[in-house]
């Protein structure tokens, strides 16, 4: 049971939290033909949209209600319908999700009137689903956002039904944003190695795994879970719930459909990682393949080529709460000892780590708690590039935004191999900056040539 | 290397090995031998000499698949870093160029770096030739006027210490009193403090381990000058025959280097260990003693307490996490049982200690240690060892390289205490690093993991047995 603590600092410094806006648009950004649409000043949208641009090194469809300083005083409800409408005639779009912002949330902005007046005054655009999410930036993170646009999405999308089980090897996987496209992608496949066939909603490993169309560029999503699909996951056998982010938009969609769910908080421990098995194996009523039978062996056997490096090695790790959770449960399985963990927002899955206590705060406190225990490696987004070389110890990148590498999107941590592809990872940053043991220079060698000896010098005389 | 040179070599009076039932070294048994070769074992002394180009000379075999593979580390002069050999072809061995391909050889490590020295290190295809590899390293000194020392070192001439003892022996042969050491230099010199000029024999600087004791000397008044061979330069091994002690360290092998010394030069003396608090005091001690200087003595006592304190401190909370953990150690010779007291120290239990190559006198300290219950494995063979793991309810085995993967194999935790390491665990400093890695070992959460059955497997075997 870890203690949480909150900071109360007066300022933010090396911000860690990224806001609810971003993570609802990122869910909406992995469904099929979707716009998502935050109403808010453009400044809000640009800034977001630039934000996965650089980590997905992908267009990114995203809209904005643009309000200025007339509308926010004298009310933007105006803005939203206008944006709606240009965006239903241009982009045409099967979904749109229109977000709250700060700006729309303190102005007072009443989406729900303003949709029926949309509705009203659009009946041509009756086909088009609108899935507002109330995401102001004042409170939560990145995670918190994403979880309520995934609830909004259950709500609108998923009509109250009793057909569990009519597709019995239908699963549903509710899928927090601490899985990468590449996470999904290796999830759908553990699902399918047992027959089952997986929906995953949203399922941002179809839309932003990085992959040319036919078409070339497209102001909507590349993929994503489509609408009818979306509709027909009422009917599966079971839902997989990912990460604790999504305890709420799990009770919701059990609730409107009696689909029985299986909630696990993180797929990276070998133990995590069983309990997924096995749940798939008992849905599927299959035995486990032979194939994931050798991935865990491998796993285990990574595990302990690599103790060596990673017993007792102090680390430091930032994220938000569902992938602060899993990297530090499978750390602390790894014998690391995580000196400083610190989430963007005070989610209630923190108290639950396997920890002393978790920070809320920011990546200064980050950098000051590895500093104060020495902490040999740091775990967090890109942002903490200039806090590890400050600390001379090496990062390892995970969360967003990640920007100053390629493919971050693609990489798979979780699953049995995910987790193996870590451990190397893990050990291989630690050797490569490992801290040896500092060359004693004899004072006796004063005046010798050994005083003038230059480190490393031995190299071909140039050609 | 003719047969009775070979014979000399193995006859070590200085070895404690000699006297007793076993005599020199155990032949290998084809088929079932593990270890490396005469040539493995010359290259390993004589590699951590950091401002030589090493030559390998003779097919890729020899070298390809074993340079830069030892953790010795250099505070300068890396040059040993760099790997070399004569790459000897087919055409090479059978048209004889041999001799000219090493000749050219010598000539381009020469010109590309600069080294202080060139070792020659011969392999069994010259050896089988009938390369002179002598003859060229005279050659090539003369024309090159750099030195060259042929160190004939085929593989088949047997095993890995016999490799140590050539290398020692070439050493002491063809560099040891060539160069006369540097006068103190007077920022050196402190009042009250007379320095005295030692050598440490068989320590290789693993991990840059020794810089953990290093400075203890410098504090002390003791210049070393020459550590055979690690972090040691070419023109140090010149002087080794003018200091006042030795210290052999940790290794029968370079031993008739110390005896060598002292018949040759009447310099005394001591085999030690700087494994262990209680080891390292010793061997500053026997300094003490070997030199014969009162002021040394106190200084060194001083120096010893209060280092001592200081470790004790950073070693009281590992122990009480290593208290009454059992620990099985397979190590040779005098580690045998000098890691025993080590762990001993740490409050842990010994099971079993290997006995391979250790000596009666090794035996008996065992036994004096661990008591009559004393249970000693002599058998190299990897699956017995694990057997015997097992047998013994053992928490960690220590050893060295060639066991990791085997016993990680078999989900059991393992400390490496060879060479090929990169972590030091020498002097005061390096007895908490040993005791910290230890814990971090046993204590380590993935041993439970690893040997937890997958659930779908534990169900089954349940149904099973309901079954039957």
């Amino acid at each position: 049971m870890a203690k949480i603590v909150l900071t109360n600092k007066a300022l933010a410094v090396n911000p860690l939290k990224v806001s609810q806006p971003v993570g609802a648009s990122l869910a909406f950004l992995g469904l099929a033909r979707t716009m998502p649409l935050e109403h808010g000043a453009r400044g809000c949208t640009s800034f977001n949209k630039l934000f996965f641009m650089r980590h997905f090194r992908e267009p990114i469809p995203l809209q904005t209600t643009a309000m200025d300083q007339v509308t926010t005083v004298i009310g933007a409800d105006g803005n939203v319908i206008e944006a709606l409408r240009t965006i239903a005639e241009k982009n045409r779009p099967e979904i749109i999700g229109l977000i709250t912002t700060g700006l729309s949330e303190t102005q007072g902005a009443d989406i729900p009137s303003t949709l029926k007046l949309f509705r009203e005054t659009y009946p041509q655009y009756d086909d088009l689903v609108i899935v507002p999410v109330n995401a102001t930036d004042t409170l939560g993170c990145l995670e918190t956002g994403f979880a309520l646009a995934v609830q909004a999405i259950i709500a609108h999308l998923i009509p109250e039904s009793r057909n569990a089980g009519l597709c019995p090897r239908q699963v549903n996987v509710l899928a927090s944003p601490m899985l990468t496209p590449g996470d999904i992608e290796a999830v759908k496949e553990w699902v399918a190695a047992f027959g089952l066939h997986p929906l995953v909603l949203p399922d941002i490993g179809d839309s932003l795994d990085g992959h040319l169309i036919e078409a070339g560029y497209s102001t909507l999503t590349y993929g994503g879970t489509p609408r009818s699909v979306i509709a027909s996951m009422g009917e599966s056998a079971a839902t997989l719930v990912i990460g604790p982010s999504l305890q709420r938009a799990a009770d919701l969609l059990k609730a409107r459909t009696g689909v029985p769910d299986y909630r696990f908080d993180g797929l990276m421990g070998l133990e995590d990682c069983d309990a997924f098995t096995q749940i798939l194996s008992d849905i599927s009523g299959r035995p486990v393949p032979a194939s994931i039978e050798r991935q865990r062996a491998q796993l285990q056997d990574a595990m302990v080529d690599c103790h060596f490096h990673l017993g007792a090695i102090p680390v430091a790790v930032a994220a938000d709460g569902d992938l602060l959770g899993m990297l530090t449960r499978f750390l602390v399985g790894m014998g690391v000892e995580v000196v400083a963990a610190v989430a963007s927002a005070n989610v209630p899955s923190l108290a639950g780590l396997p920890l002393d206590k978790v920070i809320v705060g920011d990546l200064e406190d980050l950098e000051n708690q590895a500093r104060h225990h020495h902490a040999q490696l740091l775990v967090t987004n890109s942002h903490g590039a200039e806090a590890a070389a400050r600390l001379d110890v090496p990062l390892m990148r995970a969360g967003f935004p990640l920007y100053d590498i390629v493919g971050a999107y693609a990489r798979n941590w979780v699953g049995y191999r995910g987790a193996r592809h870590t451990l190397f990872d893990l050990s291989n940053l630690l050797a490569s900056q490992r801290k040896e043991i500092p060359p004693y220079r004899s004072l006796y060698w004063q005046d010798t040539p050994r005083a003038a000896e230059i480190p490393g010098a031995a190299a071909p005389r140039p050609i | 290397m003719k047969q009775h040179e070979i014979q000399a070599l193995l006859n070590e009076p200085a070895c404690s090995h000699n006297h007793k039932s076993k005599s020199g070294c155990a032949k290998p048994q084809p088929g079932a031998t593990q270890g490396g070769c005469a040539f493995d074992g010359a290259r390993n002394a004589l590699l951590p000499i950091a401002d030589v180009a090493h030559i390998v000379h003779g097919p890729i075999g020899c070298a390809g698949s074993s340079w830069d593979a030892r953790g010795t580390r250099s505070s300068g002069a890396n040059l040993y870093r760099i790997g070399m050999t004569t790459d000897l072809s087919d055409l090479d061995v059978i048209m004889g160029l041999g001799e000219k391909r090493l000749f050219h050889a010598i000539k381009q490590a020469i010109d590309s770096y600069q080294p202080a020295a060139v070792f020659i290190y011969a392999t069994c295809v010259p050896a089988l030739h009938g390369d002179d590899v002598e003859a060229v390293a005279k050659a090539a000194t003369q024309r090159w006027g750099v030195p060259v020392i042929p160190v004939d070192s085929a593989g088949f001439y047997g095993n890995k210490n016999l490799g140590n003892r050539i290398a020692g022996d070439i050493v002491f042969k063809h560099v040891i009193g060539t160069r006369e050491p540097e006068p103190v230099p007077a920022a050196a010199q402190r009042l009250g403090i007379v320095t005295h000029d030692i050598n440490l024999i068989g320590e290789w600087n693993v991990g840059g381990e020794f810089w953990n004791v290093a400075p203890l000397f410098d504090e002390l008044g003791l210049r070393i000058l020459c550590t055979l061979s690690g972090d040691s330069r070419f023109r140090e091994i010149q002087t080794m025959h003018r200091a006042a002690a030795n210290m052999v360290v940790c290794s029968k092998a370079m031993i008739h280097v110390a005896r060598k010394l002292q018949e040759s030069y009447g310099t005394p003396f001591f085999e030690g260990s700087f494994y262990g608090v209680e080891d390292t005091s010793q061997a500053l001690r026997n300094f003490a003693r070997l030199l014969g200087d009162l002021a040394l003595t106190n200084r060194t006592e001083a120096l010893i307490a209060r280092e001592e304190a200081k470790v004790e401190a950073a070693l009281a909370p590992l122990r009480e996490r290593l208290k009454g953990r059992r620990v099985l150690i397979f190590t040779g010779g005098y580690k045998s049982w000098s890691v025993v007291s080590a762990m001993q120290d740490l409050g842990m239990t010994v099971v079993a200690t290997g006995t391979e190559k250790s000596t009666e006198e090794d035996k008996a300290r065992i036994l004096a240690l661990m008591g009559a219950e004393a249970r000693m494995i002599s058998d190299n063979d990897q699956t017995a060892l694990i057997r015997t793991f097992h047998e013994c309810r053992a928490d960690i085995l220590i050893a060295g390289d060639r066991y990791i993967y085997p016993t990680l194999k078999s989900r059991i935790p393992f400390l490496d205490i060879d060479h090929v390491r990169d972590i030091g665990y020498a002097g005061y400093v390096g007895m908490v690093e040993l005791a910290r890695q230890l814990v971090a070992a046993i204590d380590s959460p993935v041993w439970r993991q690893v040997r937890l059955a997958a659930p779908w497997h534990a169900r089954v075997s349940k149904r099973d047995a309901m079954a039957a």
